[in-house]
């Protein structure tokens, strides 16, 4: 392995990384909105839109990412909506990401035993102030190991993006690779600089877990 | 306050032929009961029999499918949209305690004062400070509910109820959960609430309590008021129906 071929390449693979990081927390941030009103949709049973919402959950778990973002990118554009690779990796991310986001933080909600909802009523709350202020910071906390496995999850997915010519950390790999054929370079700083995005994410999520979960209970 | 419902109501509980019904199965037949300013009514009877029931449809936390039930005035129905007001009105502590596990002692008191009525902080966590002072939890105010016993908890959840300032409280099998030796010191709260001219229905197996603590007993038994006596004493030692005294035999042994 040459050291002055992998100096030369790190300021590619920085761009990359900054790239497939931004798209990736947009992307999850996406996710996390989906998630969020989806789940909240289960949870005070919005007429159809649960039953809409199956529908979106099987069809986004059950299909790759791969196949999303080329019918994103590749077949929106034929029926006059196009959008740029970015936005598109953004949305594939957030809609993959809201399927299983959606999931997550509806189990969570589940956990919370129903008298909680009905002690919180009783106290004269509205079904809003209950819902923000007892059951989601409650299933949040539950809800946070799942959480953080989607998050990582989503930005491991992120290596799909080349595909969509997003010059992210897989595109730079591979796009170097076969201008010059330094193999062995340029995999070792991909998988650098995967870690080096993932593993901070590893664990910070695993100190914010015990942090929500310890200090909201108390112990 | 908005209107009344019901002009110059003259009991602060009016419940009129209630009928509840879980999917076609009839819980609560025909109940008729009202309840005094002030009066402490006990309701007795055998699991199963909807006592639970019958408190969850006072606060409307079950639709009801027949007759109608007036706190203070008040129609008390789920789905209406004053719904929150009334319930201000009608305190409620459950078997099962349910404080908010993610909050401290003091934050569970005062959350629905300040965030429902409200209520100035400063002002509602000096009334909270002396409430718990009172149940002998002052110093548990930075706790969280898991730190607690059973005991302690139930306290803190009377308390809880107690800050809304409430006209009525609820009170459902409350010492159902607790282990004997902390029976007492919540059983101990509620007679001194009693005693203060609260407004309480309670529903309990604790007989002795009862006896002590009720204005009024009502004996539940079938999804009906089997029966119901003023004379507590009397009710106690000599019931008038044959399932109360069968029901009353089962704690003999007491
Ligand atoms: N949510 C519910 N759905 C269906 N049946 C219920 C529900 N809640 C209570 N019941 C039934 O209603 C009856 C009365 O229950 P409950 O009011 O809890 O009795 P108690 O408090 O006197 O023990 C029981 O037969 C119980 O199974
Ligand atoms: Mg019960």
């Amino acid at each position: 392995m040459d050291i002055n071929v992998l100096i030369t390449y790190i300021p590619l693979y920085n761009e990359a990384l900054l790239l497939t990081f931004k798209i990736g927390m947009l992307g999850i941030l996406t996710a996390f909105a989906i998630g969020l009103s989806g789940a909240a949709a289960v949870y005070f049973k919005v007429p159809v839109v649960k039953k809409i919402l199956e529908i979106y959950i099987e069809l986004f778990r059950n299909t790759p990412l791969l196949v999303q973002l080329f019918f994103i990118y590749f077949a929106l554009p034929k029926l006059g909506i196009r959008i740029d690779a970015e936005t598109c990796g953004v949305l594939g991310l957030g809609l993959i990401g809201g399927a299983y986001m959606i999931e997550t933080l509806r189990s969570g909600f589940e956990s919370i035993d129903k008298v909680q909802s009905e002690s919180a009523l009783s106290l004269g709350m509205t079904r809003r102030q209950m819902f923000g202020s007892i059951i989601l910071p409650q299933a949040f906390s539950v809800s946070m190991p799942g959480i953080m496995a989607n998050v990582i999850f989503l930005l491991k997915e992120t290596s799909v993006f080349s595909t969509i010519s997003l010059m992210d950390l897989m595109f730079t790999a591979k796009d170097l690779i076969g201008m010059y054929a330094k193999t062995i370079e340029c995999l070792f700083l991909l998988v650098v600089y995967y870690l080096i995005m993932l593993l901070p994410i590893s664990v910070l999520g695993s100190f914010i877990e015990r942090r929500v979960r310890y200090a909201q209970f108390g112990d | 306050m908005s209107e009344k419902d019901i002009e110059q109501a003259e009991m602060l509980v009016e419940v009129k032929n209630l009928h509840k019904e879980f999917n076609g199965n009839v819980i609560l037949g025909d109940i008729n009961l009202s309840v005094k300013k002030g009066e402490v009514v006990v309701v007795i009877g055998p699991s199963g029999c909807g006592k639970s029931t019958f408190l969850r449809c006072l606060n409307g936390l079950e639709k009801i499918q027949g007759g109608t039930i007036a706190v203070d005035g008040l129609y008390v129905e789920p789905d209406k949209k004053d719904i929150t007001k009334i319930r201000q009105k009608i305190g409620m502590v459950f078997q099962s305690y349910e404080l908010f596990p993610h909050k401290t002692v003091l934050d569970n008191v005062i959350l629905a004062p300040v965030m429902v009525q409200k209520r100035d902080k400063k002002d509602a966590t000096k009334e909270a400070l002396e409430l718990l002072e009172k149940v002998g939890l002052a110093d548990k105010k930075d706790y969280y509910p898991r730190q607690l016993s059973g005991g302690q908890k139930q306290r803190v959840a009377i308390v809880r109820a107690l800050l809304m300032h409430p006209e009525v409280l609820l009170f459902d099998e409350v010492t159902a959960a607790l282990d004997p030796e902390m029976v007492h010191e919540v059983l101990q709260t509620m007679l001194e609430l009693a005693k203060s001219g609260s407004t309480m229905i309670i529903v309990t197996h604790e007989m002795a309590f009862a006896k002590a603590v009720a204005d009024r007993v009502v004996f539940f038994d079938g999804g009906e008021i089997v029966e119901e006596s003023s004379d507590v004493k009397n009710f106690f030692e000599n019931p008038s129906t044959e399932r109360a005294k069968r029901f009353l035999k089962t704690f003999a042994y007491e």
